[in-house]
């Protein structure tokens, strides 16, 4: 039977990475992700895990290491952070590209320079387009569940792809949550043993990872996009299974308060928390304001996105990253680009808030509800601002 | 030319060995001729060839497999004898 007891978050991480039986974990410890892999490597060391753990050079190594090990049909697993996140990116596109069933758990921090540890979106970011599907969790019970999810979706013959379960670092990694631990048994239940549709096999020899010439390049990236749309309905499967078994039910796309709502905030990962707190106190003053939180970040989820901000007014788009490219922050302009074709569409004000750590409070989205609205009444062409920024 | 549909999960090759079906003779735009008259069946161009393309006929001369030859002309270039030239492909 599950067990519900107080434990750091990396550490419930670790334990549903146990439970799932995993046969690799190849990894190299980097902050806030660092406790995943250790109390990782505890366990393998102590016998309770029946895995291999390689304890690699660097993350390019890591995940090759992982490519070759789901190539050779072993269920694998790695967690990574910021700039090594960055240094594997390479080794990241191709994992997706052979259709290797790798989850990584990314603790979420930003990118150098000026050096930071600290807590934020940018290498969420900049791995959004490699092709992995991505969940954002917002709390610890979410990372615990997401990571059993992702298993299950990844080896899912419909899909066969690696999924990234996003967390963020220290904010949700480091702080102790009461968290339902589930038995293994449960676990066996829901996850199935993995069953490699293709594998590295010296009694019937493949090449995996070919060259692509110009006459075949263009149709192998055909099918990868559609595989990755086409694990969709995958996912949305596997949550519902998972609410079946256990008794909490997930959604591509988060509510709250929005009945009735004129403005409301967007968000992904662990500061949607406060963000209901917020929404709670400004509901009680007589706004009408909501909360939207996305916790499927690839594929986008377009259909359940637009349905939930069918008919509002304001949009304040929280991103936790910078985009650099003179248009504020990658969360907001990929709004934007969803809401492109709709009749009507909400007036957009993006906040880029909480870089690195900086907290962002009740009091900020306080200012960001009101500051949409406020530069809607003023008429200003949509933009972004970054909160809490001293001038 | 297989459609996207047709290829295997993650473009893997399951057929081992097909990398001799590639006809990298495409990409020539000369290809090396060889003087028999001036051919001395040294074999440098047998051995300098980086694609392995030369092989000896019954008669001791090494002749140029053009399903494979890239064109790169490193074996007219290295000939002693200078039998090798290098004659422009013709649509």
């Amino acid at each position: 039977m599950a067990k519900r007891i107080g434990i750091e978050v990396s550490l419930a991480v670790s334990e549903a990475v146990k439970l799932a039986d995993v046969d690799v974990i190849a990894a190299y410890p980097i902050t806030p992700q660092t406790h995943i892999v250790e109390h990782l490597s505890e366990l393998v060391a102590d016998g309770e895990l029946d895995a291999e753990f390689i304890p690699v050079e660097s993350e390019h190594s890591a995940m090759s290491t992982c490519c070759g090990s789901a190539a050779a049909g072993a269920r694998t697993f790695t967690a990574t952070s910021s700039q090594g996140l960055a240094l594997m990116l390479e080794i990241c596109y191709i994992a997706p590209a052979l259709r290797l069933p790798i989850v990584m758990a990314v603790a979420n921090r930003s990118l150098s320079a000026p050096i930071s540890i600290w807590n934020d979106h940018s290498d969420l970011m900049a791995s959004r387009d490699t092709g992995w599907i991505q969940t954002v969790a917002e709390n610890g019970q979410e990372a615990f569940d997401l990571i059993l999810h992702a298993f299950r979706v990844a080896e899912d013959h419909r899909v066969l792809l690696p999924v990234i379960v996003n967390m963020d670092g220290f904010t949700l990694t480091h702080v102790i949550e009461p968290i339902e631990i589930l038995s293994q048994e449960e676990v066996a239940r829901y996850l199935p043993p993995y069953s490699a549709r293709m594998r590295l096999d010296t009694a019937k020899p493949v090449t995996m990872g070919p060259v692509g010439v110009p006459e075949v390049y263009t149709e192998a990236k055909k099918a990868q996009d559609e595989a990755l749309k086409a694990a969709r309905p995958v996912i949305l499967e596997a949550w519902e299974e998972f609410g079946k078994h256990f008794g909490r039910y997930y959604k591509p796309v988060e509510t709250y308060c929005t009945e009735g709502a004129e403005t409301l905030l967007i968000t992904m990962g662990s500061i949607g928390e406060t963000a209901m707190s917020a929404v709670d106190a400004m509901r009680s003053q007589g706004k009408k304001v909501g909360l939207v939180r996305l916790r499927l970040w690839r594929p986008f989820p377009f259909t359940e996105f637009l349905e939930a901000v069918k008919g509002v007014k304001y949009l304040a788009v929280v991103d936790r990253a910078l985009g650099l490219n003179g248009a504020g922050g990658p969360l907001a302009t990929e709004i934007k680009a969803a809401l492109y074709d709709e009749e009507e569409r909400p007036y957009i004000w993006n906040y880029v808030a909480g870089l690195a750590g900086r907290d962002v409070t009740v009091e900020n989205f306080v200012e960001m509800a009101d500051g949409v609205e406020a530069a809607a009444a003023d008429n200003l062409k949509s933009d972004y601002t970054i909160i809490n920024v001293r001038e | 030319m297989v459609s996207w549909k047709e290829l295997e999960l993650g473009c893997t090759i399951v057929e081992p060995g097909s990398s001799s079906k590639l006809k990298t003779g495409d990409w020539r735009s000369q290809r090396p001729v060889t003087d028999y008259e001036k051919c001395v069946k040294c074999g440098m161009c047998y051995i300098f060839c980086p694609d392995m393309v030369y092989k000896p006929n019954k008669m001791g001369f090494f002749q140029a497999d053009y399903y494979y030859c890239k064109g790169c002309g490193i074996c007219a270039r290295e000939c002693p004898a200078e039998a090798i030239t290098m004659v422009e492909e013709k649509v």
